[in-house]
């Protein structure tokens, strides 16, 4: 019928060839992201939803901070930079507020964006900046050794809690939404198709926008935790994520056996910083 | 995928296919894309490449449909699809002619 004849072989080709090649400094590729590790997934996703929104590739910058998911800006190919530990959000807040027409995207993990960071993260939420922002969340901190960190979920094991931890973790929606971003979702990094809509949607929106994605870590959260490979947390994903748009933030609480809630959770207009700025003090200083 | 019951419009409908490409030297053997692709058309090699790992192959390439999945889940870049540009004189459109020609008498 029409089915071309069966190939052989499947074409080994080299890397160059990639449809995503022209987003990435393949120089520096094989990244360094583990074997069944969701960061590269939820990157794709990034790349494919900036393709998407048809944004030039000058008019967007990449801002990540320390750790695994930090080496996102120095593997994509646009004006990235990667700055000190927690401090991606002040120094992308600098560019968004130079270069109104920028589309500013802080790329980083929950330890950077919500552990050193975290004051950054509620006061840009507060203040409405025109940042989106991404936060992988592996529930530890990978690159230095698995240390627990805010997002560990209660009775998860750590390298600095080997009994288990039990402080109370984040729930990055629910903060995120407190602290006043305009648009909030969690996606898994199985959820790729949902996830690049997601972004796709958040990319061109103004005001703060957060979007978390909840990413495997098979060296150090699921070896300490006995939980598997990457393909493990990915079935225990596709088993126990639950998709609620419109959820209540208070209920998205993560737990060692829980469900995942997903979704997109919020998505409002409100007025950014920059608004306030040009219009409303231009107008009390006597301007336009 | 098997249908439980043919769809009315199956002769219709044309299935696209695709060609798999694989950077081998990329891969770092996680199997998302062999787990999660929709019609099972890759399987891990047993063949390492230079980091020690199995990089897929596509033993049923002819049920490819071109999805993207394999791509998208991909975490190190290394597999991707493509669309097979078919001719246009497939045996398909003459059966198309001959229905609505047929219907038209």
């Amino acid at each position: 019928m029409n089915k071309p004849a069966a190939h052989l072989e499947t074409a080994i080709v080299e890397q160059d060839t990639h449809p995503m090649a022209d987003l990435l400094r393949m120089d520096r590729m094989p990244h360094i992201w583990c074997s069944g590790c969701g960061l590269g997934t939820g990157l794709t996703c990034f790349i494919m939803a900036l393709k998407e929104t048809g944004i030039p590739e000058d008019k967007v910058a990449v801002v990540s901070g320390i750790g695994c998911t930090g080496r996102v800006a120095g593997y994509l190919n646009l004006d990235s930079f990667h700055t000190t530990h927690g401090r991606g959000i002040p120094f992308a807040t600098g560019l968004a507020l130079a270069n109104p027409d920028l589309r500013v995207v802080v790329y980083s993990g929950d330890g950077d964006l919500v552990a050193i960071g975290g004051n950054h993260f509620i006061h840009s939420a507060r203040r409405n900046m025109d940042l989106m922002v991404v936060c992988v969340n592996n529930f530890t901190y990978g690159m230095t050794g698995g240390q627990a960190g805010p997002t560990t979920p209660i009775s998860a094991k750590a390298s600095t809690a080997p009994y288990g931890s039990y402080d109370y973790p984040f729930n990055i929606p629910y903060l995120a939404i407190a602290s006043g971003a305009t648009y909030v979702a969690r996606w898994t990094s199985l959820h790729m198709r949902r996830l690049k809509n997601s972004m796709r949607e958040a990319l061109p929106k103004k005001g703060f926008r957060v979007i978390e994605i909840i990413c495997p870590c098979p060296t150090a959260f699921a070896r300490k935790n006995r939980l598997g490979s990457g393909l493990d947390l990915m079935k225990h994903y596709h088993d126990n994520s639950i998709i609620k748009h419109g959820a209540d933030p208070r209920e998205a609480d993560i737990d060692m056996n829980g469900k995942v809630v997903c979704g997109t959770f919020l998505d409002i207009e409100r007025p950014t910083f920059r608004d306030f700025q040009t219009e409303n003090i231009a107008k009390q200083l006597g301007g336009e | 995928m098997k249908y439980w019951r043919k769809p009315l419009d199956a002769d219709t409908i044309k299935v696209p296919h695709g060609r798999i490409y694989v950077v081998k030297e990329q891969c770092k053997g996680c199997g998302f894309c062999v787990e999660y692709c929709p019609k099972d058309v890759l399987e891990l090699s047993q063949e390492f490449n230079k980091k020690g790992y199995h990089s897929p192959v596509a033993v049923r390439e002819e049920d490819c449909v071109s999805c993207g999945l394999c791509e998208l889940i991909c975490p190190d870049f290394a597999i991707y699809a493509e669309l097979i540009e078919e001719d246009e004189t497939t045996e398909e459109t003459p059966n198309k002619t001959d229905k609505t020609e047929k219907a038209e008498v």
